[in-house]
């Protein structure tokens, strides 16, 4: 048996009161030794800013651990959840403070991200890999050929930016999970 | 939640005021009816949203023009986060309680399972709801909607499903609020919905309606779903066993997420024991 699913619709522009929450985006404190920054920015097809999106953040702790642990909402400042919120400001500009996901049953490392905005009727789903030489074996990348840059997040002096195109020559590419 | 006063001002609307809805309902009805043709054709019917839909303006410069590449899920997509009652307040579900006074409106309950592609329950997950007002004003700085505010009435509340996928709210009923899609832009009355599933892959984010709204032909974003039948699946049902004397009216609406790819086993989101521990 499959039941149809219930369409999506836009997030609209008002979530601003409601989605958003205080240490949304800081799946780690700030600060933390070993915590790096995941940021970018969000762009339209004129490659204008969009500063009406949020992104969510779902990721493997640094040991490869996927975490099953409640307190995203209201963060203990300890507990690694591996979940996080966080909304673009006015030009566009997303920040995730968090940790270096680990490799996933000897995958690739990434963070997956799902993009919801204003004018976006339903949620995108990408993967921000990590960068290096590891990911000329990941069979995502290959087969996605000439695009791939747009799935690899690069590395900064705080960690990782990773811009999402939700439109354009650089238009981010993005996935759907079909069942076999 | 976030200071609201902080938002920035709203940005000048475009050019969009000067089409009529009867620009827009025409760009409609010829979608509608390529569609309809499609079906004729033997084409399948769409089932999901569209992504690339002209007559919500907003959509046309943040619409993907790439097809999705498919992906074997793997990893954390395979998973979903967890959420606990250390996440949630009980008193989160009712949206009528949370400031001195009652706020005005029609009252309501809303309630529905959230279930899997292949019916199974999603157990112990994340429901959160926003919405306008009674009067279509939403808490949010950039509505100018010269509506009222309520000061009883934020609108935005949270729950966890129970052991059977049930979700519950106690809220009041969202009026319809002009937008600047095109002149006299109407929204039909909604409310937002944000629902995991037990993996990555399910999350959904959508907008529940309301039976027999005048303002669904006349409104892009509802359209957006050419499907009839998929639309359908977006509005609530009115059920007077729910509604309750003398209090409030109540509906009933469920949410259907993809098939899951990976097998369920016993405890996948099962916050509460590791809550409690």
């Amino acid at each position: 048996m499959t039941l149809p699913p219930t369409p999506a619709q836009t997030v609209g522009p008002f979530f601003g009161f409601s989605l958003p929450y205080d240490g949304g985006p800081h799946l780690v404190p700030p600060g933390r030794a070993d915590a790096v920054r995941l940021h970018g920015r969000v762009l339209d097809g004129a490659g204008d800013p969009v500063p009406d999106a949020i992104l969510e953040l779902w990721q493997a702790g640094p040991d490869g651990q996927v975490v099953q642990q409640a307190g995203s909402l209201h963060r203990d400042g300890w507990t690694f959840t591996g979940w996080g919120r966080a909304a673009t400001d006015n030009e566009g500009r997303y920040s995730f403070t968090t940790l270096r996901p680990g490799s996933v049953d000897g995958g690739a490392p990434f963070f997956a991200v799902v993009v919801l905005a204003r004018g976006l009727l339903d949620r995108l789903l990408t993967r921000a890999y990590l960068p290096g030489d590891h990911l000329a074996q990941d069979p995502l990348l290959a087969a996605v050929g000439d695009r791939r840059d747009t799935l690899v997040a690069v590395e900064d002096e705080t960690g990782f930016v990773f811009d999402v195109h939700l439109q354009g020559d650089r238009e981010t590419v993005f996935l759907t999970h079909p069942r076999d | 939640m976030t200071d609201i006063l902080h938002e920035p001002a709203p940005s000048a609307s475009s050019d969009a005021a000067a089409t009529t809805q009867a620009e827009v309902s025409a760009e409609i009805q010829q979608l509608s009816d390529d569609y309809a043709r499609t079906l004729r054709e033997g084409g399948e019917p769409e089932t999901r949203t569209r992504l690339d839909y002209a007559p919500y303006r907003s959509s046309v410069l943040r619409h993907p023009t790439h097809a999705f590449a498919p992906a074997d899920p793997e990893g954390v997509e395979l998973w979903a986060p967890v959420f606990g009652h250390r996440d949630v307040d009980p008193f989160e579900a009712d949206l009528t309680i949370q400031h001195r006074g009652e706020p005005l409106g029609e009252r309501m309950v809303v309630t529905g399972r959230v279930v899997d592609g292949e019916g199974r329950p999603v157990r112990h997950q994340l429901v959160e709801i926003w919405q306008a007002n009674a009067g279509g004003r939403y808490v949010h700085v950039r509505d100018q909607h010269p509506a009222p505010l309520d000061p009883n009435f934020t609108g935005t509340g949270r729950c966890l499903t129970d052991g059977e996928g049930r979700y519950r709210f106690t809220t009041v009923k969202p009026g319809p609020y002009p937008w600047k899609n095109h002149r006299n832009a109407w929204r039909p009355a909604h409310v937002h919905f944000s629902v995991f599933g037990t993996e990555f892959t399910q999350r959904v984010v959508t907008q529940m309606y309301f039976p027999g709204d005048p303002l669904f032909a006349l409104d892009p974003i509802y359209q957006s779903v050419v499907d009839p039948d998929a639309r359908a699946r977006l509005v609530a049902t009115y059920d007077h066993e729910l509604t309750q004397p003398e209090w409030c009216t109540g509906y009933r609406w469920d949410i259907v997420l993809t098939g899951s790819h990976r097998t369920p086993r016993h405890g996948d989101v099962e916050p509460d024991a590791e809550d409690r521990s």
